[in-house]
């Protein structure tokens, strides 16, 4: 006599609402991104890299009225973050009216831009859950990382959201450059009493894919990383949760990515544009629709992007014919488009596609790359508004 | 089967941010947790919705089942609702 559909606990971007399958399309989660404004630097960073032509932010009322609209549509979880969503003055206001609204409220933050009051006022305000991201396990590399000193601050903040009665979860986005501290990582993990840690690992959007050659793993740190995982998961049973997602590049099949596209993922962008997923901008030929000029409704039913994806009429051999389909819906649009050029290709990570590869040379060049000393290696490019409009030429 | 967590004395609480709530658009009773949502069927509803508003002893608790479902025979029903929901993450005792 259990209820149903469970789904998996903390997760970053992607997350998890793969519940209603079986039902009606409902945007069961919003994504909103608030703003493009960030304190950190992180070459990793999945946003957008032309993120600094972004202008006009969307104002609260704007974004309430999303909110509103998106709850009436059936969403239940709000996923607050960016950039980084503490540099909206209106976070808290943001945030009491979408848990009045009946939101489960997500902050996805690197914890910069707050203090132990904040975190206190976040609560007050109803805040869900917080979800404080790392950059490493030691100071120098994470800050490194991070492009700026934040380090002891985010240690700060991880125990302020523990103190304030919240379970404290941690994210550490993992790559070539930090896999190796993967104990250290867990042990500051067990010291600061967390609840649940994410491993994450880089995905290949935005600016981690304009550094992939620096950040891609190597097949002998994956397996020792996993195997350090799964020790601490033995370990830590009953205790902090550790989750670990496997990297798809070192993968036979991709994921499925969104749980299908337009199915139960909603992402508005800090401008108002709304997106099945938080990479689909790059996509060519999208319409991109702004909350500014239709409804949620409009966007979600009848759009042109939400329905472009949906279903399995746009498949290309080998998905339109596989026998899989149904799972993993042919992987990722965005990453079959960066890899291949063609959006409606099968997602090149799975091993049955004909570009399969390019993930193979991928992870050579990622392999070239590291064993070039210091000195010849690429630069990681950092994510910051200079950067950003000199790569653009905005 | 694992030692049972919960007895008669046992004091069962939502766990740490999971929220109960009525869903219009789903029109069930729902759990709400970080990232994600479990939708609840009658009986389950019933039952966390007791735990989510009033703090009592699964005796508690169930003599109140037993009220609202005229004296119905659920003692069983219920403890292993509460044990599967424990292991689910759901509930724990206080
Ligand atoms: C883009 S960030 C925005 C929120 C906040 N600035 C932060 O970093 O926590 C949202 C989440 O995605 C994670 N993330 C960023 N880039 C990623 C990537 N390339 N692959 C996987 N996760 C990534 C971050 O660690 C964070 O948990
Ligand atoms: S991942 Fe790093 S750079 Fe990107 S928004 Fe978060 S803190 Fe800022
Ligand atoms: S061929 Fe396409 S549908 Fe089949 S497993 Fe690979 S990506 Fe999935």
């Amino acid at each position: 006599m259990t209820g149903s559909d469970q789904n998996k606990a903390p997760g970053s971007i992607g997350g998890s609402i793969g519940s209603v399958r079986d039902q009606i399309r409902q945007p069961l989660w919003l994504l909103a991104e608030l703003t493009y404004a960030c304190p950190l630097q992180c070459p990793y960073c999945s946003n957008p890299m032309d993120f600094a032509s972004v202008k006009k932010e969307l104002t609260t009322e704007e974004w309430l009225d999303v909110f509103r609209q998106a709850r009436a549509m059936g969403a239940t979880q709000l996923g607050l973050s960016g950039g980084e969503p503490l540099t909206r003055p209106d976070l808290v206001e943001l945030i009491t009216e979408a848990r009045k609204m009946g939101f489960y409220t997500n902050l996805i933050t690197s914890g910069v831009g707050m203090d132990a009051s904040k975190v206190a006022e976040l609560k007050q305000a109803g805040l869900d859950h917080i979800q404080v991201s790392f950059q490493a396990s030691s100071e120098d590399l994470n800050n490194l990382i991070a492009g700026t000193d934040a380090f002891q601050h985010k240690i700060e903040m991880a125990k302020a959201v523990k103190a304030n009665g919240y379970p404290m979860v941690l994210c550490f986005v993992t790559h070539r450059q930090n896999i190796d501290q993967m104990e250290d990582i867990l042990d500051l993990a067990i010291n600061l009493d967390a609840d649940y840690v994410e491993l994450a690992t880089t995905q290949y959007y935005g600016w981690a894919m304009h550094n992939r050659d620096q950040l891609l793993p190597m097949k002998e740190q994956l397996e020792r990383a996993e195997a350090v995982a799964h020790r601490y998961q033995q370990q830590q049973k009953g205790n902090m949760k550790i989750y670990y997602v496997v990297p798809d590049y070192y993968e036979e099949r991709p994921k499925a990515c969104m749980n299908g596209w337009g199915n139960v993922f909603l992402t508005v962008t800090p401008d108002g544009t709304a997106l099945p997923c938080h990479a689909a901008r790059e996509l060519p030929g999208m319409s991109l629709p702004n909350v500014k000029d239709m409804s949620i409704d409009a966007i979600w039913n009848g759009s042109d992007d939400f329905n472009r994806f949906r279903g399995f009429d746009w498949m290309t051999e080998p998905c339109r014919s596989c026998d899989e389909k149904e799972k993993d819906f042919g992987g990722c649009r965005c990453q079959a488009f960066m890899l291949t050029g063609d959006p409606t290709n099968a997602d090149p990570v799975c091993s049955k596609s004909p570009h399969h590869h390019l993930i193979e040379e991928a992870l050579e060049r990622g392999r070239l790359e590291a064993e070039k000393p210091i000195t010849e290696a690429k630069p990681l490019v950092f994510r910051n508004p200079k950067n950003s409009k000199q790569i653009c030429g905005l | 089967m694992a030692e049972p967590v919960f007895n008669a004395e046992s004091v069962p609480v939502l766990a740490l941010g999971y929220r109960f709530q009525f869903e219009p658009a789903q029109n069930c009773n729902v759990l709400l947790y970080p990232e994600g949502m479990v939708k609840l069927n009658g009986a389950a509803g019933e039952i966390l919705q007791r735990i989510s508003e009033k703090k009592q002893t699964v005796a508690e608790l169930i003599a109140e089942l037993k009220v609202a479902f005229n004296g119905a025979d659920l003692d069983d029903d219920v403890y292993t609702f509460l044990e599967e929901a424990y292991n689910n993450d759901w509930i724990r005792p206080e």
